[in-house]
């Protein structure tokens, strides 16, 4: 029936963790006052009237970091069956993981070179 | 190792003895473990709150609440029905669904985790193949949906708080993934039974502590930044962002994240101590206290107290760890974003490769010490 035999369970369990939330958000539907006036709906901003939105271009400086974390995302998703079967591959695999992981580790000086870690 | 009581196999059988079919049994066993699971994470979170509380007092030299219940432990029951019982403001400036949804993607990635979290050697829910790659696939959702609260708040606080958190989470992902990879590599295996038995035979000397020193610290400290603690509690720093990505945020909303967060903390002690301080394991093993009382391991009373033993003895390490978390609040002032960044981007990540490196080198050397 499952092609994957255990993940019957994570389904399962999928279904079971998002009853809670729902449970949760029912329950209040029926417990909470339902009262809506304008000035309660405004944007908090330190009880001042807000000033523009907050949807806006401005420089995001995570940019850089996101695009090296794909990166390290990627070669640590590579690196995980490596090390699962690293007591059968031998000092190939070890030699061969050093070379991948080398040439990450100049990606990075790089990147450390060029600025993109520095956040200001 | 011996296999331990098998609750699965019991109740399975006792049902096939009262004349169901076994798939049947299996269906009516499936959902039990499930909501056992889920209903003890929502007590163990709503303890941390209460712990929270209490030890930050301590620490403070207050006494923290008292009056609701014995030592105010019925405190985090009141926070509960009084945030269910709370008007749930909808700014008018907001994008719903993402509002709505934000707290939902923190939420259950969070629950789900526990699928693979191990209290004995037949407590977990399954024992997937995948094991503690899936705690690693699903802690990338949670930065998702605080990017989502972040900007569909539309609110300044919460969209600075919103990136704040995602950049951070995605700064110590890496090392949080590399310092497991190391531990996976000793244990051959990615299943969290596995890596937990791989620790086992000596007591407290077999822990992974002891052999992955540097990955210990490594995973401690980006799973404190991963659960946005106190060192690393930018993204709501409220002295400068009010509450960060939460501002908006009331009610109903407030406590799916609030939830989020405690169960998040208690997640990542639990993997802490089953990673690193063997699991549901003993300092001393049950098997040489069975061998110094001469009874037998197999004896039915005698695996019902070991299982119970295991579960005490997870909860304790993790409630351990807990506690020094909140210590740790009181103790260190919180960092910059630069440092922060700088930490983990500088300074967490070389390690942790080095560290990576450095236990495949010794595996190889010492294949008996590292697991083979």
């Amino acid at each position: 029936m499952f092609v994957l035999s255990g993940y019957e369970y994570f389904l399962g369990f999928l279904l079971v963790c998002s009853a809670v939330p729902a449970i949760a958000i029912i329950s209040s539907q029926l417990l909470r006052p339902k009262r809506q006036g304008v000035e309660r709906r405004t944007t908090y901003e330190s009880g001042m009237e807000p000033i523009g939105g907050a949807w806006i271009q401005f420089n995001i400086r995570y940019y850089m970091f996101s695009l090296v974390f794909v990166i390290f995302d990627v070669e640590t998703v590579f690196l995980y069956p490596w090390a699962v079967a690293f007591n059968q591959l031998g000092l190939l695999a070890f030699a061969e993981a050093l070379v991948f992981i080398a040439i990450l580790v100049i990606g990075l000086v790089y990147a450390w070179r060029k600025g993109a870690l520095e956040w200001s | 190792m011996d296999s331990g009581i098998d609750l699965q196999q019991s109740f399975i059988s006792l049902l096939e003895g009262l004349g169901l079919s076994h798939s049947l049994a299996k269906v009516v066993w499936l959902p039990l473990p499930m909501v056992l699971i889920v209903g003890a994470v929502t007590v163990l979170a709503l303890v941390s709150t209460w712990l929270e509380r209490k030890v930050s007092a301590a620490a403070q030299q207050r006494i923290g609440p008292e009056f609701m219940g014995p030592q105010g432990l019925l405190v985090p029951a009141a926070d509960v029905l009084k945030l269910l019982t709370k008007e749930d403001v909808f700014p008018a400036k907001t994008d719903p669904w993402l509002f709505a949804l934000a707290p939902l993607l923190v939420f259950i990635p969070v629950f789900l985790s526990f699928l693979i979290v191990p209290f004995g050697q037949n407590l977990v829910i399954t024992d997937l193949g995948i094991g503690i790659f899936l705690w690693i696939s699903l802690s990338s959702i949670a930065p998702i949906g605080l990017l989502m609260a972040g900007y569909a708040s539309n609110n300044k606080y919460s969209l600075l708080g919103g990136l704040r958190a995602a950049a951070q989470s995605i700064s110590y992902e890496i090392p949080l993934a590399l310092s497991v990879l190391a531990v996976v590599m000793m244990s051959n295996s990615l299943s969290t039974i596995d890596i937990v038995n791989q620790q086992s035979g000596y007591g407290i000397l077999s822990w992974n502590m002891w052999r992955q020193p540097v990955g210990f610290l490594i995973f401690w400290i980006a799973a404190l930044a991963e659960c946005e603690r106190m060192p690393f509690d930018l993204p709501e720093a409220e002295e400068e962002l009010v509450a960060g990505y939460q501002t908006e945020y009331g009610a109903v909303k407030f406590m799916l994240f609030y939830a989020g967060s405690y169960a998040n903390l208690v997640l990542s002690a639990l993997l802490f101590a089953v990673l690193y301080m063997g699991g549901w394991e003993s300092p001393i093993p049950v098997s040489w206290l069975a061998s110094l009382l001469g009874v037998s391991e197999n004896a039915g009373w005698f695996q019902a107290i070991a299982a119970s033993l295991g579960i005490v003895m997870t909860l304790f390490k993790a409630y351990l760890l807990l506690f020094l978390a909140i210590l740790l609040r009181w103790t260190v002032p919180r960092v910059r974003i630069d440092q922060l960044l700088d930490l983990g981007w500088k300074f967490l990540l070389p390690i942790s490769l080095v560290n990576l490196l450095a236990t495949a080198g010794l595996k190889l050397a010492f294949p008996l010490a590292f697991g083979g």
